[in-house]
């Protein structure tokens, strides 16, 4: 089964609509005073948890405690956890958090700096469609599955930087202790949604290194807590490289590919998306869409302000070598480190497997959208007008959902009763002639 | 389906194709027919929006095909087999400037649609008729 991070607070819901106009799949509905998330159409792009303004929506992730049933547990923070705290170091924040109850700390930096490499090489030898789509953003690979499906084919079949991560840091760690798989915990710490889910429903491989996703906002005052007990034997690997991938344009840095194109915020991805379809930008090597502002240091579960963390992220770059030292053994062999799962079409927004159905009921979601008012007022607890005709068409909501469709209904009951009230009935009032 | 498009309106140029897109995703046509309807459509309305002075898309789907009925007032095409080359474009230089006009929209069209007819191009207007088939 689907599992999803992006979850309801039902208790702090109050059904008011900021959520399901601002999802970018029209995801949610509000029924029964409280909003409600279609599972197949939503992308845990998080953009729901952002604007909601009760909170009412959260992510689920794990629960530190699972650390306990494994001997051997190892954390893997995202480079956006380097923006996060002021007058830290790299190395400092690797420490404390190392001394929050791991026995080691791998940095997903490192492995986006992997990735970086890989994608250098890859290009050169495998004849990809451009512009070439990133994989990194499991948002936006599931928007391509759901409504770019022409673009599956442009998707850089690598693992994003975190499942390297998982895998690299669970292989050494097996060889070091002699420990087996169950024993060995990896432990992302996340600033997304998205990517809570992409390790309980993998994408492009067939399951995720990571045991657990912890989010960095959890995370974030125990690393406070822990800042002075300074732990050296952290080793800090990462370049300008990898520590980039924190913000939107480094991926594209790493790729060393002259005409690349980055684009942070979901709804703009779908713009250029749209236009990369259109066969617009076939100019273009490389296409890095995020679904965040910012990129990762703008994710739902980040602590500090995301232009804030963006140029914290920009001043620690600076102090770091250009490319990593990437041991040799590590990308002996790429492949290892390539998406082996075909990703599919999702077949969420078709109305109807045969054709010709489908046809009909885009008729009536037509004539039905013309009678509605169009002002999208979100009301009715769909997205919008042509939202709700869909949602009729597809029996889940009536035409008198609509407040305006349902005043005017009222009008007419009314005028009718009016008219029926003064009709008096013979007994009591109008004479009548009685025809024998 | 159909939109009126108006001439010179570069904001929302484009924005039935992107509707008929939306449909097509919904109608579970092949997505790589989505993509060459989209193209085709998305053209012959950029070209009603830098060449004409206004028009209509009109869109219709049967289970085995698509047609799209790109129908134009304006001073029409005058040389079509110049128009039909790559490259060649009669679009204004501030137009060009934008980024548009690149002289691709009818070779493009032609290329993905499988049968394009160009009903007529007289100074009174432009009709072009394309049939993708499913």
């Amino acid at each position: 089964m689907y599992i999803h991070s992006v979850t309801l607070d039902k208790d702090r819901c109050k059904g008011c609509t900021n959520c399901i106009k601002r999802c970018p799949t029209e995801a949610i509905r509000v029924r029964d005073g409280k909003a409600k998330i279609i599972k197949e159409k939503c992308i845990d792009c998080g953009e729901c948890v952002r604007v909601c303004p009760y909170h009412a929506k959260i992510v689920v992730t794990d629960d530190t405690e699972m650390m306990k049933n494994y001997k051997y547990k190892i954390a893997l923070p995202a480079p956006s956890l380097y923006g996060q705290f002021k007058d830290m170091t790299i190395g400092d924040i690797l420490a404390s958090l190392k001394s929050c109850g791991f026995d080691e700390v791998f940095e997903v930096a490192y492995a986006a700096d992997i990735v970086s490499y890989i994608t250098r090489t890859i290009v050169k030898i495998k004849n990809f469609k451009r512009p070439i789509i990133s994989s990194a953003c499991p948002a936006i690979v599931r928007l391509i599955q759901q409504r770019f499906p022409s673009l599956i084919d442009n998707i850089l079949d690598i693992m994003p930087p975190v499942e390297v991560a998982g895998k690299i840091a669970k292989d050494e760690a097996k060889k070091k202790t002699g420990l087996n798989d169950e024993e060995i915990g990896v432990f992302f710490i996340s600033p997304c949604a998205a990517k809570v889910t992409s390790v309980k429903n993998p994408i492009g491989i067939k399951k995720s290194y990571i045991d657990g996703v912890f989010s960095m906002h959890d995370i974030y005052s125990m690393i406070l807590d822990n800042r002075r007990s300074r732990d050296k034997s952290v080793e800090h690997a990462s370049s300008m490289i990898g520590v980039g991938w924190a913000n939107t344009g480094g991926e594209s840095y790493g790729t060393s590919l002259e005409n690349c194109l980055f684009v942070d915020g979901i709804q703009n991805v779908i713009n250029v998306l749209e236009e990369i379809e259109l066969g617009k930008l076939n100019d273009i090597d490389f296409f890095e869409g995020l679904a965040c502002i910012g990129g990762c240091v703008g994710g739902p579960l980040t602590v500090e302000n995301n232009f804030v963390a963006r140029n914290r992220i920009m001043k620690i770059k600076e102090k770091l070598n250009k490319e990593a030292n990437i041991k040799k053994h590590l990308v002996a062999d790429y492949r290892a480190f390539m998406l082996n799962v075909e990703l599919k079409k999702s077949d969420v927004l078709n109305l109807d497997d045969d054709i010709d159905k489908a046809i009909d009921k885009m008729k009536l979601i037509d004539e039905i959208y013309k009678n509605l008012p169009g002002l999208d007022c979100g009301s009715c607890g769909s997205p919008g007008c042509r939202a709700l005709a869909e949602d009729i068409v597809k029996g889940y909501a009536s035409e008198y959902d609509c407040i305006f469709k349902l005043k005017d209904r009222i009008k007419i009951l009314a005028e009718e009763i009016n008219k029926l009230s003064i009709k008096i009935p013979p007994v009591i009032g109008s004479d009548k002639e009685v025809k024998s | 389906m159909e939109f009126d498009v108006k001439a010179r309106d570069f904001s929302s140029a484009g924005e039935s194709s992107s509707a008929f897109r939306k449909t097509l995703l919904m109608l579970s046509v092949p997505s790589d027919i989505v993509r060459r309807a989209s193209i085709a459509a998305y053209e012959a309305e950029m070209n009603i929006v830098i060449h004409s002075y206004g028009g209509k898309m009109h869109f219709e789907i049967y289970s085995d095909k698509i047609v799209i009925i790109a129908e134009d007032t304006g001073p029409g095409i005058k040389d079509l087999e110049l128009a039909m080359t790559e490259g060649y474009s009669t679009a204004p230089k501030e137009v060009i400037e934008m980024g548009f006009g690149a002289g691709m929209g009818l070779p493009n069209m032609k290329r993905n649609a499988d049968v394009m007819d160009i009903v007529n191009h007289d100074e009174n207007g432009t009709k072009i008729v394309m049939t993708i088939n499913i």
